[in-house]
């Protein structure tokens, strides 16, 4: 960690030392920002798990899953939608890849690919949440229904604030801007969207789990 | 490409023209500064006539009409959260930062200016929704600043209703704002340091700027969480922290939520954001006092480390505002325990700052009166947070005057040292004027010494057992007549220390237009800022070339240097020196 190692240096006997630029971590200032960035979003959502596995151990929690009647004991149609949002993570992959390679109408194909695959994901949770609905599952029924509307809500929402930022990336495309740039923006949506993936799966396996495993989660954290 | 920020070539700025783009929806850090400035100084003034109107209440009860007990929570409520996140993160991370950074980096601007004009503009928002609250029906929240279910969201707390949908909504509003402001602090540190400048090379404002914006930004989520849980709560009914409950003889909807789930919520943001004020705080005063006592820093590394450790620390304490709420008793004495190893940074901190005033050459100005105001309020306030932070001294001072006192000693009229301190430090700098040095000293004595006739009696009122955002304390046994004498004394003091701002006021209006012209750097100062070829610098701040920097911002007094400072920016080559006699040596070595 260079940063500890700086915090060691004595600046007053470096006088008059050369004005070299400052090693900076060489990452574009974008990338250090889209950083903390999803640390301050890391923290919101482990600070949301945390609370639903403290609640999870009140008498009044009953879990999604568990016994054969309740809805996420076959969680069948949550990995297709799973599948969707990876689909859409791989398609901006390849964006990435073909913009590094200068192919700019295979990276505007993978750009829409994701952008629909993303709508799609979000569709999908949203047909979740009506079938949820029809089976009597509302949003104040239950503390755990309602960490589950929360937590998938909170979770589209940060995806659709990356979508405003792909359109306004695929905008620029027509817009023809240097390639470089483009390249950079769409490797930091990439890192986005990656993160938003693996995000969703731990909220899964969260909201999906059984009341057993967050008994024992929860006796880990001493809950 | 290179950045805006860091471009050598003031070319690649593109000069606002129009009034509009320069002073309405500019992107200059500076003038976005101001902006932040001059909304939080105004929703600080909104707030400090609100607890002009409790004093009135507490000193002189039932004398006026229109303080009903609803009305005075909810001066309670507001005048609290108000001045904590509208008025001192705001002015301090929103308002210097924006305007220090660039300039004490070396950088042209933030690295990010048009986030940086959004983030002014979302906070502005979210002022105009908390002030919302006052007008919708049943008026602001008063469910005290901390928000506590189940009774903020029940009838019988003032604001039950809308006033607590506008403060949450305003508050994440608020959150939005803040979190575009600082991915661009921390980033414009990390990335736009100019030449020369290593991280151990910036000055102690940039260091504990930086540092509570890493903070905010790990923080605030909390607060959010909260926020939105509530907000659930309240308006879909949800039970995420309400109980079952029983409400003017009814069963709620509500059942099995967990109030203290919220408390921990909302302390794991509150006690950081106590260091967010501060910690900036402790950087500005740091840098005055250095000035003023043409003195380096005493300690600068250990300094540093303290900020970070301090930051650090704020993390694992903040159960100590909970030691009555009836959270596992075991916990108690973990927090106790964390609470207290921060005292030692801090108290590193405030040993370094009376060291560099030792044998310095103090001039007592307008802002070192200041800052030297805050080592002893800040120093009061400190030990009496060693009192509470033990669990078994706490229990019986818990929600009593002594509480009032201590906070706000150290995290109220402290960061407000400082930022008095800091407006007459930088007004120069920003204005190209200097202010009135005699309104000045009135403004000081009288503030420092008023808050001192405030919140001194406080401590006695806590030990007596006095409570806390009561209403009105008649008709009580254990408290004793002499109380309400106090109280008529404090409200006395506390109506002069609040007409005394207008001094204040008047000072930054007058001598904006009729002030004596600043010489450039006219306090001396070795830092970046004073450096800049115009005064008050121009947008992209440095002219033609970036400065290159060659030494720390400290090298004041140095032995055999012809000036008493040497400007980061100077290298060895051009310094004057002196021979042994004190005559002139030449410049360089």
């Amino acid at each position: 960690m260079k940063i500890l190692q700086s915090l060691f240096e004595k600046p007053w006997l470096a006088q008059a030392g050369e004005a070299v630029m400052p090693q900076t971590s060489g990452l574009m200032p974008q990338r250090i920002a889209l950083r903390f960035f999803l640390a301050a979003v890391s923290v919101l959502f482990f600070l949301f798990i945390i609370t639903f596995l403290s609640r999870s151990q009140y008498p009044d929690f009953v879990p999604l899953a568990g016994q054969p009647w309740q809805p996420f004991t076959d969680s069948g149609q949550l990995w297709i939608n799973s599948a969707i949002l990876l689909l859409a993570s791989l398609a901006m992959q390849w964006g990435v890849y073909s913009s590094a390679r200068g192919q700019l109408n295979a990276s505007l194909v993978a750009l829409i690919l994701a952008l629909l695959f993303t709508v799609a994901f979000m569709l999908a949770q949203f047909m979740v949440w009506q079938q949820l609905m029809a089976l009597g599952y509302y949003v104040g029924s239950n503390p755990a229904n309602s960490f589950y509307y929360l937590l998938t809500a909170i979770h589209a929402l940060h995806l659709f604030g990356g979508l405003l930022v792909l359109l306004a990336v695929i905008y620029r495309f027509f817009r023809s801007a240097a390639l470089p740039r483009l390249h950079n923006s769409l490797a930091l949506c990439a890192s986005y969207w990656h993160y938003l993936l693996v995000l969703w799966m731990i909220l899964f396996l969260l909201l999906t789990s059984r009341s057993e495993t967050y008994a024992a989660i929860a006796a880990l954290c001493g809950f | 490409m290179a950045h805006i920020a860091i471009a050598d070539q003031v070319s690649d700025l593109h000069d606002p023209d129009t009034f509009i783009t320069k002073y309405i929806w500019s992107q200059d850090h500076k003038v976005i500064a101001i902006q932040y400035g001059c909304t939080a100084i105004f929703v600080g003034l909104v707030a400090l006539v609100l607890s002009g109107m409790m004093r009135l209440q507490l000193g002189f009860p039932d004398a006026f009409d229109f303080i009903n007990p609803s009305a005075y929570l909810q001066f309670v409520t507001m005048h609290g959260m108000i001045m904590v996140i509208y008025l001192l993160t705001a002015l301090l991370l929103g308002g210097f930062g924006n305007y220090l950074i660039p300039l004490m980096i070396g950088a042209r601007d933030m690295v990010f200016p048009y986030l940086n004009m959004l983030s002014y503009w979302t906070y502005l928002l979210a002022v105009l929704v908390l002030l919302a609250s006052f007008f919708v029906p049943g008026g602001s929240t008063g469910a005290g600043w901390t928000l506590y279910p189940p009774q903020a969201i029940l009838q019988g707390t003032p604001g039950y209703d809308w006033g607590i949908i506008l403060m949450l909504v305003s508050l994440a509003i608020f959150i939005v704002a803040f979190t575009m402001g600082g991915l661009n602090y921390v980033t414009t540190v990390l990335q736009a340091r100019t030449h020369g400048m290593t991280l151990m090379r910036m000055p102690l404002t940039i260091w504990g700027i930086f540092t509570a914006t890493v903070l905010g930004l790990l923080a605030f989520p909390a607060l959010l969480v909260s926020a939105i849980m509530m907000l659930l709560d309240k308006t879909i009914g949800t039970s995420f922290f309400m109980p079952a409950i029983l409400s003017m003889g009814e069963q709620l909807d509500y059942s099995g939520g967990s109030p203290i789930l919220f408390q921990h919520l909302f302390w794991f943001f509150g006690h950081p954001e106590v260091y967010i004020v501060a910690l900036p705080a402790f950087g500005m005063v740091s840098d005055v006092l250095a000035v003023h006592a043409r003195k380096n820093i005493f300690g600068y590394r250990m300094m540093v480390w303290a900020i970070v450790a301090i930051g650090g620390l704020s993390f694992i304490v903040w159960a100590h505002h909970m030691y009555v709420s009836g959270m596992n008793p075991a916990f108690g004495f973990f927090f106790a325990t964390t609470t207290l190893i921060i005292a030692v940074p801090t108290a590193i901190k405030v040993y370094n700052w009376v060291l560099t005033l030792w044998r310095g050459n103090i001039h007592l100005t307008v802002p070192m009166l200041f800052a030297i105001g805050f080592i002893f309020t800040f120093t009061h306030g400190g030990l009496t947070g060693l009192f509470l932070g033990n669990v078994v001294v706490d229990l019986p001072l818990s929600d009593t005057y002594f509480v009032v006192a201590h906070f706000h000693m150290v995290m109220g009229v402290s960061p407000v040292m400082v930022l008095f301190a800091a407006i007459y430090h930088w007004y120069p700098l920003m204005t190209g004027r200097m202010f009135n040095k005699t309104l000045g000293q009135w403004h000081f004595w009288l503030t420092f010494l008023g808050t001192y006739a405030i919140y001194l009696p406080m401590h006695y009122l806590g030990f007596l057992g006095v409570p806390r955002r009561y209403y009105a304390m008649s008709g009580t046994d254990f408290i004793p007549d002499s109380a309400q004498a106090l109280n008529a004394s404090i409200t006395v003091s506390a109506i002069i220390v609040g007409v005394v701002q207008i001094l204040f006021i008047i000072n930054v209006i007058w001598s904006l237009r009729y002030g004596r012209k600043a010489h450039k750097n006219p306090w001396c100062a070795t830092s970046l800022e004073w450096q800049t070829p115009d005064l008050p610098p121009k947008h992209g701040n440095w002219g033609a070339q970036l400065p290159r920097v060659y030494r720390w911002a400290y090298d004041f007094s140095v032995p055999n240097a012809k000036h008493d400072f040497i400007p980061q920016n100077f290298s060895q080559d051009e310094v004057e020196w002196l021979d042994e006699s004190g005559r002139h040596k030449g410049i360089g070595e």
